[in-house]
């Protein structure tokens, strides 16, 4: 009896803990995955969101408009530019400078994890303003260092190829931080014994590089691959407070394809699909990259 | 024990020159931000340009107020802030009933919780704004706020540390009659600290930056928060380069301020979460 009392209360109180958050959790997040689902199949616009009478089921219509629609194409290819590029010049930088950080415990070392980490932090208009300025071709501090090596103007942010380039040095120099620390903290739990034991088989320091260090920070390198990628394909404020997405569409990420048709052109339907066909390439790349790690044989 | 060769011996210097290299090329922007902030608005589009003000002035900030609303967006922001940390408490809460109370179906739950962190943000913006609309919250304080109460990262990361505090204690507690709220602000939030204080950092950043979504729900410039209004001085000031440096710089200092008082805590938060 006395233990059916206490599990009656475990779980009553259990529930009002968790109650406040998993309410707010389910409302915002599980609840919109099934209303777009639902309105990607209708042609829900602004006329829609008006009187719910106007809106009619279309069935596959907006993804069929989807795959002929030119500059969903370009943003498909736009991320798939930013991923391929961005992605493993984060994964370098982070790693690199997590090593070279691990080197030390000095003073020095610490302030420099800070100075590595700030961009993380800051706020991306901030980011933005301040990138504009030195990006400018005309009065920017980048054209004015490359005149001094008497090089050309750089059209930085004017052109489309460079633009979107433009954009990735930005998001590495801001996307190196978090990634950094998790490389750190994960080289502070390999534990002494190992290096010792290499040291004592006469491994050098590239040897204990290649075959020590980096091996145990696989599971770091994978849980920053995954998050790295996932949000890279989420590629989204840059471009919108940067380019908006020019010149010529050579910024435009599908992320911001999908702001623009649901916030600006109020096409929520539509948004609506081209937001689901995301998530499916967001999952299907998450689901590849498991498997190869499954394949992964333990040592 | 053999002598240290001379490869061995400027290793350490070269990797510091190295570290100190490429801190300087990563602050670029930082430096010359508040150093062009502190210009007058003719100044920053000299060619060439100077590395200091020649005249620094405080012009630019004073402006962000006087002829700009940043007093308006500076109050709105920590409305945010003040908000987000009312989440933190129901984000600790929640990871406290995962992590100390059994009931069916915690496990499932748990990982459902789990699962919405995979959801991109691209997917519910749309369907949000419309719930929002519904509910008539578009355009209000409360629609901006309410749908980032809640947190599944840092409600993981509670239930992690919590777990680790030993049953016994809470039990004690139980005994000596102590109620289960009493215990979770009395006994729990005390030995949570730690965790507390990363998850206040994150969410203190997380809330001063917010961007979009104030963007999408508010309508009316008494609500933006200082992202906002930044963006929006970017374009209605497009080439005074001073004012845009001085309202970045007012956005990103506090910033700097409290990570490098707290930056301690950031890093140990990460190996706390078990990410090894």
């Amino acid at each position: 009896m006395k233990g059916i009392l206490k599990s009656v209360s475990q779980a009553k109180h259990g529930l009002m803990f968790i109650a406040p958050a998993v309410l707010i959790l389910f409302v915002f997040s599980i609840v919109p995955i099934i209303i777009a689902f639902f309105i990607s199949f209708t042609d829900l616009n602004l006329k829609g969101l008006a009187d719910w009478s106007n809106i009619s089921f279309i069935g596959f219509e907006n993804y069929v408009e989807l795959f002929s629609d030119e500059l969903f194409h370009k943003s498909i290819y736009n991320t798939i530019f930013y991923v391929l590029i961005g992605v493993p010049l984060v994964i370098f930088f982070s790693l690199g400078i997590a090593l070279l950080l691990n080197y030390g415990t000095s003073k020095l070392f610490t302030v420099f994890r800070a100075v590595y980490y700030m961009p993380s932090i800051t706020n991306i208009i901030a980011v933005a303003v301040v990138w504009g300025y030195l990006y400018n071709t005309e009065y920017g501090l980048f054209n004015y260092l490359l005149s001094l090596l008497s090089a050309d103007k750089i059209p930085w942010l004017t052109d489309p190829t460079i633009a979107k380039l433009s954009l990735i040095i930005l998001a590495v120099w801001k996307g190196i931080g978090i990634n950094m620390i998790i490389f750190l903290a994960a080289l502070q739990g390999i534990p002494q014994s190992y290096y010792e034991a290499a040291k004592i088989d006469g491994a050098n320091r590239f040897q204990t590089l290649f075959y020590v260090t980096i091996p145990l920070l696989r599971y770091a390198t994978f849980f920053v691959t995954v998050t790295t990628l996932i949000g890279w394909m989420q590629f989204f404020e840059e471009p919108f407070v940067m380019t908006d997405g020019g010149p010529l569409d050579g910024t435009i990420s599908i992320a911001l394809f999908i702001y623009k048709n649901g916030f600006q052109f109020s096409e929520f339907g539509y948004a609506a699909a081209g937001s689901f066909i995301l998530f499916i390439f967001i999952i299907v790349t998450t689901l590849v990259q498991f498997k190869v790690r499954k394949s992964d044989t333990e040592y | 024990m053999q002598s240290k060769s001379f490869l061995q011996k400027i290793e350490r210097p070269f990797v510091a020159l190295f570290l100190i290299v490429g801190g300087v090329l990563v602050s670029v922007p930082f430096l010359w931000m508040i150093s062009s902030s502190f210009k007058e608005e003719s100044e920053v589009l000299n060619i060439p340009p100077q590395l200091f003000p020649s005249n620094p002035t405080f012009e630019n900030y004073i402006n962000l107020f006087q002829s700009l609303n940043f007093g308006v967006y500076l109050k709105n922001t920590l409305i945010i802030v003040l908000f987000s940390f009312l989440g933190l408490l129901l984000n600790a809460m929640a990871g406290y009933g995962f992590a100390k109370f059994n009931f069916k179906g915690k496990q499932k739950l748990f990982y459902i919780v789990l699962a919405t962190m995979m959801i991109p943000a691209q997917v519910t913006m749309i369907p949000v704004y419309l719930l929002l609309n519904e509910m008539g919250l578009t355009n209000t304080m409360t629609g901006i706020v309410l749908p980032g109460l809640a947190v599944a990262f840092s409600i993981f990361l509670f239930r992690q540390f919590m777990t680790t505090i030993p049953n016994d204690l809470i039990e004690a507690a139980r005994l000596d009659g102590a109620g289960e709220f009493y215990i979770f602000f009395k006994l729990i939030i005390p030995i949570a600290k730690p965790i507390f204080a990363v998850q206040g950092i994150l969410t203190f950043i997380g809330a001063w930056n917010s961007f979009l979504w104030p963007l999408i729900i508010a309508n009316d410039e008494s609500l933006y928060t200082l992202s906002v209004g930044l963006s929006l001085l970017q374009g209605q000031y497009a080439n005074n380069y001073a004012l845009q440096m001085a309202g970045a710089a007012f956005m990103v200092i506090p910033i700097v301020i409290i990570f490098s008082f707290f930056q301690k805590y950031i890093v140990e938060g990460f190996t706390m979460s078990g990410l090894k």
